[in-house]
């Protein structure tokens, strides 16, 4: 017992001396990942988890010369669950970046407890339009669009053809609303008929027939995940694709063209991003994801890697440090190249980008494919941006 | 409306209808004979899609992949009702929806585990995948094929619960179940016979909907709930009920969604018909069967108990 002061003290110190050792290997920057992981659009979420990776894994394990921890949570598209995630990031985790973040219900349930909490919020998919107008915040950064933005691309185009009798179909939320007032927004003209569906609706054969009786020029249609999957191989079943043009955003794209392949060829789309985009980055990043992954990356997973990129070359600039002014201005110079083409920020912190038509054509071996054909909306603002008080 | 059009949907319904009875003839027995509230039924519609596109994949063949649905549902029905559904069948009802959405999950997860999150590939056979024009508008052959075999098992299923043995003591147990095992009928063996028929008819149905749906984790949920209501209204235990309900259910359905939003526009503004038109249809099957259930507590074909 007499040695026992000694004993102690010396196992203090090499106590200390241990974690002191751990804290010199340099905390790693901890950065927490959002997305819907789980259920039906469960696919989105994990592609924009795996660009995100792959983009890290591009940078050597590191952001700003920083090792890297990404704390990964499932929201399972439930807003609440969302909230209870994000606060326990922030606290529990003490995280200063959240990115992700796959649906518009989530991202408004979590968007304000974040901005507040001082904590970075680098959205890569949902982008609803209350937080790109009036409730922008200087915590926020998007390196997606605005909701309205992914449907005027084919909206314009609609016109553009001078399509006269175009019929709108969406699922009957939100997204599915603002996605057809969006395509109006650009089309101008009266569309012949509007059609909401159940969210999550499997069969599509009694609206397709009232479709086919109305004879429209072209119809647009807005089904994400699993719905799209739906939708295209009924339409084309019914024998319509090729013959009444169908264009879309978010319902053929990267996670669902497997499911579909030949079934989608033909089909139109307004998109911000294709695989098949020239420029180096792009190529370098569909090869490695197609290489680690074996399927095509699609929108969700381009945008999580332009969110490890913008982090990356704001966190070079602020030497890693997470202050808030530096990092926020560091961000918003935008100083990395987007797999996407030009990107820059607006004042509201969302990009002005480019939208494409893409068709699901074929590539080289005759396998379906996403060809970029035009660029539809070229450094394109969302129509939201002038609300937003921030210069 | 063309009359064209009435005829379309019609076979829409029709469509949807036989595609009901598939999924309701086994949890209908499964209900009325063992009592037994079993909301894993859609898991073994997922996995007899899953199987079918596995199937049709490795081999390209559509019959290949039929077999292996079939088998797969019904050995999946067995291996579910030894390892679970038989040590509940005394237990409350709550114990027994615990149970099997716990099996939901877990089917979810395995699915996701072997076949990934994202939806898998599956198409119609090249031989079924033309259209046929009924005057004037084009309708798919493969749904054609959908209701052909629709009503294939539907006559199977008459022919084997009217015409067999096994089809007797089903319709014995269906009536009073006690009765049959003290008559030293072996009724576990029974029971595992008629959640593999169940199985494979659910195997059936996902073979069939693959082609036209897509194949992804989650997917025998929404369907389940049109197939609960189908056996409520047809009466529980009772295939010829799930046969007739399972028609006017796809009927009503498909009428909903395609003239209802039409017919609300003749009364009120457009925008709000455009809303209310597809939450208005989608309740409409639900209205059905509280009607049903109002004037005929026990459905509209009840087994008759002793």
């Amino acid at each position: 017992m007499k040695a026992s002061p000694i004993k102690s003290a010396v196992l203090a110190c090499m106590l200390g001396l241990g974690s002191l050792g751990v804290y010199a290997q340099s905390q790693p920057l901890k950065i927490g990942f959002i997305g819907t992981l789980s259920g039906p659009a469960g696919a989105l979420g994990q592609d924009q988890y795996d660009g995100l990776m792959l983009g890290i894994e591009h940078l050597g394990g590191r952001l700003g010369n920083q090792t890297v921890q990404v704390i990964k949570e499932d929201d399972q598209l439930k807003p609440d669950l969302g909230v209870e995630i994000a606060k326990k990031l922030i606290e529990r985790d003490r995280v200063n970046i959240i990115t992700g973040v796959t649906f518009s219900n989530v991202m408004m349930a979590i968007h304000k407890p974040i901005t507040d909490a001082g904590v970075f919020l680098i959205g890569s998919n949902a982008g609803p339009t209350p937080i790109t107008g009036k409730g922008c915040s200087p915590m926020y950064f998007s390196t997606s669009w605005n909701n309205d933005s992914l449907h005027e691309s084919m909206g314009v185009y609609a016109r553009e053809q001078g399509y006269k009798r175009v019929y709108l179909m969406a699922p009957n939320y939100q997204a599915g609303k603002d996605a057809l007032s969006g395509f109006k927004g650009q089309y101008k003209g009266k569309p012949l008929d509007e059609v909401y569906t159940t969210v999550n609706q499997p069969d599509y054969s009694a609206e397709i027939a009232q479709l086919q009786a109305a004879k429209p020029d072209a119809v647009y249609v807005f089904y994400p995940g699993g719905m799209g999957v739906n939708f295209v191989k009924q339409y084309q079943q019914a024998g319509l694709l090729g013959k009444v043009p169908l264009l879309s955003a978010s319902t053929v794209d990267g996670t669902t063209l497997p499911a579909l392949k030949d079934i989608a060829v033909g089909v139109i789309t307004g998109s911000p991003y294709s695989p098949d985009l020239d420029n180096p980055q792009n190529k370098k990043f569909v090869e490695d994801f197609r290489k680690k992954y074996n399927r095509v990356p699609s929108l969700y997973a381009a945008q999580s890697y332009d969110a490890a990129m913008l982090l990356n070359s704001a966190l070079l600039k602020t030497s890693g440090k997470i202050d808030r002014e530096p990092l926020r201005a560091a961000l918003k110079q935008a100083d990395f190249r987007s797999v996407a083409g030009p990107f820059r920020f607006n004042n509201n912190q969302f990009p002005i980008r480019n939208f494409y038509r893409v068709d699901v054509g074929r590539d080289g071996s005759g396998q379906a494919a996403f060809v970029t054909r035009t660029t539809v909306l070229k450094d394109h603002p969302d129509p939201h941006a002038s609300q937003c008080p921030m210069k | 409306m063309t009359l064209s059009l009435f005829l379309i949907q019609l076979l829409n319904g029709l469509q949807l209808g036989v595609l009901l009875f598939m999924l309701s003839a086994g949890l209908t027995l499964v209900f009325g004979i063992m009592n037994f509230v079993n909301l894993a039924h859609g898991c073994m519609y997922m996995m007899g899609a899953y199987f079918a596109a596995t199937a049709l994949a490795a081999s390209g063949s559509f019959i290949v992949a039929a077999v292996v649905a079939v088998l797969g549902g019904g050995l999946l029905g067995i291996v579910i009702e030894r390892l679970m559904a038989q040590h509940l069948y005394m237990r409350d009802h709550l114990d027994q929806v615990l149970a099997t959405f716990g099996l939901i999950l877990f089917f979810n997860e395995l699915a996701r585990w072997i076949w990934g999150a994202s939806p898998v590939f599956m198409s119609v056979p090249p031989a079924l995948s033309g259209t046929v024009s009924i005057l004037g508008v084009t309708y798919p052959m493969y749904r054609f094929f959908i209701i052909l075999v629709g009503l294939l098992c539907a006559v199977g299923c008459w022919l084997l619960i009217s015409r067999t043995r096994v089809g007797m003591l089903i319709r014995a147990g269906s009536v009073n179940p006690t009765m049959v095992s003290a008559l030293g009928v072996n009724i576990g063996l029974l029971n595992a016979l008629i959640f593999s028929l169940g199985g494979a008819l659910a195997g059936v149905a996902g073979l069939m909907s693959g082609p036209i749906l897509s194949v992804q984790p989650g997917m025998g949920e929404p369907v389940l709930i049109l197939v609960m209501i189908v056996i409520v209204i047809g009466g529980i235990g009772s295939i010829q009920g799930a046969f007739y309900a399972a028609l006017m259910v796809g009927l009503i359905d498909t009428a909903g969604r395609a003239f209802l939003p039409m017919l609300l526009r003749e009364f009120i503004d457009r925008s709000i018909a455009q809303a209310a038109g597809p939450a208005i249809a989608s309740m409409l099957t639900c209205i059905f069967m509280a009607t049903v259930l109002a004037l005929r507590p026990r459905g509209l074909f009840p087994v008759k108990n002793g």
